[in-house]
């Protein structure tokens, strides 16, 4: 089995303690892999690192011990290679929706005409259907349309790897519904490697292929990897109708609720850091053996 | 604001106007009064008579040395007798001119100073010393170094505009939002690119407040300097008045000096609001 696309490695994020009190771990011994065009999230609760993971992941910040290899190459600082839509929707307000997609275009490709780049970022405007509101400045965009602007200018520099802050956290849940969708289908028609970090469960369960979750801090850990066995291209009317969509959503929430608490405070037994337990919940076969390529073949086989 | 409060404003502003007027009619009425009784021994002496309407003029007097001196503004009659259009124009070149080079200096250390923390604060003393000098005392300084009257009135409004601009500069700088930046840093932009398309344009706001400060300030102290330094400017004809026992000329040039100074900050308002966005 060859590498795969991203591997993270012994991650571990301490900061030092305040005159001679112990050192804070936020985080340790944090290992997982993303195969190319995989969609993964991350859950946890608030203090267990996930923004830090992905700040690392995106090259803004330095994990005080571990390593991480996109492409076999290791990720030592920020990188147009990964596109990075921030919590906050981070656009420049003086400059308008197209321009803000623009500068990041030109920092991609500096030696394109102003034509291809003005057709090249139209494109990704009208992907998220912003068409039309073009030249309008981020103060005259609503939420929604702000954090478009936002995904456009993430997908216009055409990374290999696409970072999510919890994008939709300040979006009303209607807005948030339907760019969900949009990612949806931009995700599946680009065939994108993302990582996501949310709170929503629904929303994890919606986009992601396998979801990572991870116990409280401090001395986070991811404490398992559930796999999304839902089918793909699935959609916010016909979700909950699917026969396993509750067994999944039960287990996050249990997990969140309650688990996530009691793993961090005694780690069961067995558990390997290594390789956190895959977990199927609502598909009868045992959770199969850690490789996620072996699983799949289970799972076909059993459609 | 609505266009009914507007009508109101103006309104207001206008009967307060009035009212300040008629306040200085009654006021210098009865000084008029007296000056037109009998002369005391001293005033005989000195020469004074009733005709000569020297002291506080009354508000019709004031307005007939407005249109006179505003219907000619430009005349130069020698070095004591020139129009109030060339003293202005006098006082505005040095306040330009000292803005300008306190700006080219400022602007871009201010840059330096608000990208490098270290700077920031190894600077930070000589600035905390240096801004609450008044620019005057610099005077003799520079008068003594430079051997120019004229040069060294430059030299105050240079030394007193760049402090108010260094300082909102490297603020500004150094409080741009870390989102703005991380978006630069995932893009890979060169430094170059970073300085001119993300920092300046955030922190412009904040540079240009402090320009409309240091304007401000030039524009109060351009006009000390030249009552100093003398020969030309808006600051000398004060003074030349004063010697002329003109008060009318005087209260003339306290007004423009009001109007002129209103006008640069409107100017620098008006780029100020060019350069806001809104978040």
């Amino acid at each position: 089995m060859s590498a795969s696309f991203l591997i993270a490695d012994g991650l571990a994020k301490k900061y030092p303690g305040a005159r001679g009190k112990p050192d804070l771990t936020v985080f340790d011994d944090v290992h997982f892999t993303i195969e190319k065009g995989e969609f993964v999230c991350i859950i946890g609760h608030s203090g267990c690192g996930k923004t830090t993971i992905l700040n690392v992941l995106a090259g803004l910040d330095t994990a005080s011990s571990g390593n991480v290899l996109m492409d076999e190459r290791e990720i030592s600082g920020p990188s147009l290679e990964r596109g990075v839509v921030f919590q906050g929707h981070a656009l420049m307000p003086w400059l308008t929706a197209k321009k803000n997609v623009e500068f990041a275009v030109c920092s991609r490709w500096p030696d394109k005409s102003g034509k291809e780049i003005d057709a090249h970022c139209q494109k990704y405007l009208d992907l998220v259907g912003l068409t039309g509101s073009e030249h309008k400045k981020p103060s005259e965009l609503s939420g929604g349309m702000k954090q478009r602007v936002g995904i456009a200018r993430a997908f216009a520099i055409e990374p290999k790897m696409l970072l999510l802050d919890e994008p939709f956290g300040a979006l009303d849940a209607l807005t948030r519904g339907n760019i969900q969708e949009e990612l949806v289908k931009i995700c599946a028609a680009t065939h994108q490697t993302v990582f996501m970090i949310t709170h929503d469960v629904d929303e994890a369960i919606l986009l992601s292929d396998k979801i990572m979750l991870m116990s409280n801090g401090p001395r986070a850990r991811i404490a398992e990897i559930v796999v999304n066995t839902l089918p793909k291209n699935r959609s916010r009317e016909t979700l909950h109708k699917e026969p396993s969509f509750y067994a999944i959503r039960n287990h996050l929430v249990d997990f969140l609720v309650s688990r996530s608490k009691r793993f961090s405070e005694a780690l069961p037994e067995g558990y390997d850091p290594k390789n956190p337990p895959l977990v199927t919940p609502g598909v009868e076969a045992p959770p199969p053996p850690s490789s996620p390529l072996e699983f799949a073949k289970v799972v076909n086989l059993r459609h | 604001m609505d266009k009914s409060m507007g009508i109101r404003a103006g309104a207001l502003s206008l009967v307060i106007f009035l009212f300040l007027l008629g306040i200085w009619q009654a006021a210098t009425n009865t000084g008029a009064e007296k000056a037109g009784g009998a002369l005391t021994e001293y005033e005989q002496l000195m020469g004074k008579s009733a005709k000569k309407s020297d002291g506080l003029p009354t508000p019709a007097q004031m307005g007939q040395t407005v249109v006179k001196h505003l219907s000619d503004p430009f005349y130069d009659k020698g070095p004591n007798d020139k129009g109030i259009g060339i003293q202005l124009a006098y006082s505005l070149a040095r306040v330009a001119g000292g803005f300008f080079l306190a700006a080219l200096v400022a602007i871009p250390f201010g840059f330096m100073i608000g990208m490098s923390p270290l700077l920031y604060r190894a600077l930070d003393p000589f600035i905390q010393v240096l801004k609450p000098i008044s620019p005057l005392a610099w005077m003799p300084l520079a008068l003594y170094t430079i051997k120019d009257s004229a040069t060294s009135s430059i030299f105050v409004i240079f030394i007193c505009s760049i402090w108010p601009m260094l300082i909102n500069t490297a603020y500004g700088v150094a409080s741009v939002r870390k989102d703005w930046l991380n978006v630069a840093r995932t893009l890979e932009v060169g430094i170059l690119r970073k300085a001119f398309l993300v920092i300046l344009p955030a922190a412009a706001p904040t540079i240009m407040t402090g320009m409309r400060i240091s304007m401000g300030i030039a524009w109060l102290v351009i006009v000390a300097a030249e009552m100093l330094v003398g020969g030309t400017g808006i600051g000398y004809f004060v003074w030349n008045e004063w010697n002329n026992l003109s008060l009318t000329n005087v209260i003339f040039a306290i007004l423009m000096i009001g109007v002129v100074g209103m006008a640069l900050d409107m100017l620098f308002g008006m780029f100020q609001k060019f350069v806001t966005y809104v978040e």
